[in-house]
């Protein structure tokens, strides 16, 4: 059944798990010495498609957003060394949802295929 | 703690900036209470907050307020012999607080608390229209 949903059923769960990052981002804006993150999802989908993932027990996609993971710099560091730019993440979270939501369409047709087929209406 | 960790990220968030809405609104409603002596004045409060990892979501960071920090600022000494609360040379004592500051800090901490509840709400939707997936 994951064969089916193909690459954007790995892709959602991808874009999940950097939509998390980037409200981690957020919610950190004013923690003092907080540096912000970025997943990088190129990275990530290529760690979450190669078939050594999951290899170790561990959840293949948790550590493939794992691996993706880099400390982004700020363009303006804050003197209590955070490296958060609130109107930066905002943009980048709204981007990532619409991405989101592109994913979850791709899938969600998928899923009215399946339908169409299972019912035959 | 949960499946979707967004919600413990932007609440712990909308906790610790809620906190800091509180500090500001006890030191600007504190601004003009005087007291006999240099000690017994009111002092500013700040919160201190820290990154810390959500449960079960180690790589996730919310926000935790560590601790409310007093001002060592000293009082401010006001001469006002006809105040109830005068010491013997006709003192009392103000606290340093700056409304300025207090009403920049505000309005900080409103702006990032918005910022949380759009992520949350954000997420929320998100979340929403992948559970009725297929309908």
């Amino acid at each position: 059944m994951s064969d089916f949903l193909g690459l954007h059923g790995t892709a959602l769960i991808l874009r999940e798990q950097r939509l998390q990052v980037l409200a981690s981002n957020l919610a950190n804006a004013d923690t003092p010495g907080f540096q912000a993150q970025d997943m990088d999802f190129n990275t990530a989908l290529q760690a979450a498609l190669s078939p050594a993932a999951g290899a170790g027990g561990e959840d293949p996609y948790q550590s493939a957003a794992n691996l993706a993971r880099y400390d982004r710099p700020s363009a303006q560091p804050s003197l209590d060394g955070n490296t958060v730019d609130t109107a930066r993440e905002q943009a980048a979270f709204s981007q990532a949802a619409l991405e989101y939501r592109a994913s979850m369409t791709f899938v969600e047709s998928k899923v009215r295929t399946m339908l169409t087929a299972i019912t035959g209406q | 703690m949960s499946n979707l960790p967004i919600f413990d990220v932007a609440g712990s968030a909308m906790q610790a900036q809620s906190v800091r809405l509180n500090t500001v609104a006890s030191n600007l409603a504190n601004a003009n209470t005087v007291a006999g002596t240099p000690e017994g004045a009111y002092r500013a409060k700040q919160p201190v907050f820290a990154a810390e990892a959500i449960p079960d979501h180690q790589s996730l960071a919310g926000v935790r307020v560590t601790e409310v920090r007093e001002s060592t600022a000293e009082a401010v000494k006001r001469y006002d012999p006809g105040n109830p609360l005068a010491d013997a040379q006709g003192y009392v004592y103000a606290p340093d607080v700056d409304p300025v500051a207090q009403m920049v800090d505000m309005i900080s901490a409103s702006r990032s608390y918005q910022a949380n509840v759009e992520v949350f709400n954000s997420a929320k939707e998100l979340a929403v229209a992948t559970l009725t997936m297929g309908r």
